[in-house]
């Protein structure tokens, strides 16, 4: 595994008295893609919460070596872009608005990080102007991830890129992903329900079962666990 | 006579054309697929049939009779209910005020306790629905429409958020509440491994027009709705 980037020492994280997670430590290395499976309210969607400061966690959370505070807007400025389940596009501004939110917190350059997205997603280019909300599902999904790239993240956290999406476009979405872990060099973390898909993409991943880490290891170590294949590969 | 029928409807929004002559029933006790690329009309077809938008063209009849007559707050009164791709819970509410939204609609037979037994929520039921995770509030959704008493049910992406394991439990769920119920299901989908174990016949929709229809095994072997949606045979 290459240099750890992301690193969650024994994080607990709970929605008022309903405890989420019960300790989760997990690793991300540089230019991984790591994947979270496990079935719902297993704690994937609170995981990704955790890092990034949107929910209430106790334990550590050490980003590219430095303890990360518990602020959204300061995990953000730290170079972790959190696409949420849903995908959270601003449905009433246009496509264009979208992506330069996406810039908030730099301001610069926007026009050059635009047309990066847009080699990745080309759609998007072509509906610029278009209102976020009469895109696609799958369009909104490029959307989401586009805005997402405009924060020149070193670090992706997606929840359920697949949601909602046509067999056809999950696949392309992944491809995509592939292209941005490789030319750009991020690391992505992604909860994903399509676990064969998600673990042919990955390099390693972490099953979750009420709020704890139950298995983990490489993609191929986890095709060969009996459990994993019945819940969640269904061979 | 087929419980529902879809007959010839065009829905138009400015240039677009989100269906395009589109026709297609769902007899009594069926369950019924309805799948297709993103933008494809799925959900356009179920704002028709829940008279949330008014087709440009064409009828939509249920039990033999026009339904576009009936006003959007009547159509739940006829005996149709629904749940939605992104889920619309009321936010703030619990789990069984939710539910009861759903009763108080059209008067259900079925208590709401014994309905949140059913669907292996009563545990959770004063819980404020926003907080569950997002594959248990698709749940709400569905006790919600079922506590309306319903002849059919449309459900759209009900296996979202929803592990391998939990999609097969999902498919024996919809069939067993199809006969507990006296159902008719129309179900929007994208996880085909669903689709095709649980729909007697899959209609399939590209660009808001009809493509394919017919049993699971047809449509998935049918190359247009390979090209077009499912990429690789399976």
């Amino acid at each position: 595994m290459s240099r750890s980037l992301l690193e969650l020492n024994n994080v607990e994280a709970r929605y008022g008295p309903v405890k989420a997670l019960h300790g989760v430590t997990l690793t991300v290395g540089e230019g991984e893609l790591i994947a979270v499976l496990g079935a719902n309210g297993a704690g994937k969607t609170t995981t990704l919460r955790a890092v990034s400061g949107t929910v209430k966690r106790d334990g550590e959370v050490i980003f590219n070596g430095k303890k990360l505070p518990r602020r959204p807007e300061a995990t953000a400025r730290a170079g972790i872009a959190h696409v949420p389940e849903g995908r959270g596009t601003f449905t009433e501004l246009s496509v264009w608005d979208n992506l330069r939110l996406g810039a908030y917190v730099r301001r610069s350059n926007v026009k050059d990080d635009a047309a990066r997205v847009f080699k990745y997603f080309p759609p998007l280019e072509e509906r610029r102007q278009q209102q976020a909300g009469t895109l696609s599902g799958g369009e909104q999904q490029m959307l989401a991830l586009g805005r997402a790239m405009m924060a020149r993240p070193k670090l992706l956290l997606l929840d359920e890129p697949s949601l909602g999406l046509a067999p056809i476009v999950v696949a392309e979405i992944f491809r995509v992903l592939d292209a941005m872990k490789a030319e750009e060099g991020i690391s992505v973390l992604v909860v994903e329900q399509n676990a064969t898909l998600a673990l042919a993409h990955a390099a390693r991943a972490y099953v979750l079962e009420v709020g704890r880490v139950v298995v983990k290891g490489s993609s191929d170590e986890l095709r060969a666990n009996e459990s994993v294949r019945r819940s969640y590969l269904g061979y | 006579m087929p419980l529902l029928e879809v007959d010839n409807v065009s829905k138009r929004f400015g240039g677009i054309v989100a269906l395009d002559g589109v026709s297609f029933d769902a007899e009594v006790g069926e369950i019924v697929g309805l799948i297709g690329p993103n933008g494809a009309g799925k959900t356009t077809a179920f704002n028709v049939i829940t008279r949330l938008y008014t087709p440009d063209e064409g009828d939509v009849r249920f039990e033999g009779e026009s339904l576009l007559r009936t006003a959007p707050s009547g159509v739940i009164r006829r005996g149709i209910s629904r749940t939605f791709q992104n889920v619309e819970l009321f936010r703030g509410m619990s789990v069984i005020d939710n539910v009861r939204v759903g009763a108080h609609a059209r008067r259900g037979e079925q208590s709401t306790e014994d309905l949140l037994f059913y669907v292996n929520l009563h545990s959770l039921r004063y819980r404020p629905a926003s907080e569950l995770p997002y594959g248990t509030q698709k749940r709400v959704e569905l006790a919600r429409a079922l506590a309306s008493g319903p002849r059919l049910l449309l459900l759209d992406e009900p296996a979202g958020g929803l592990s391998h394991e939990e999609v097969n439990q999902l498919g024996t769920f919809i069939r067993r509440m199809r006969g507990d119920f006296d159902l008719t299901v129309l179900l929007v989908e994208h996880h085909m491994g669903l689709v095709m174990s649980v729909a007697d016949r899959v209609h399939v929709l590209d660009f808001g027009k009809k493509i394919a229809g017919g049993t699971p095994a047809e449509v998935r072997s049918n190359k247009e709705v390979i090209e077009a949606y499912l990429g690789v045979p399976g």
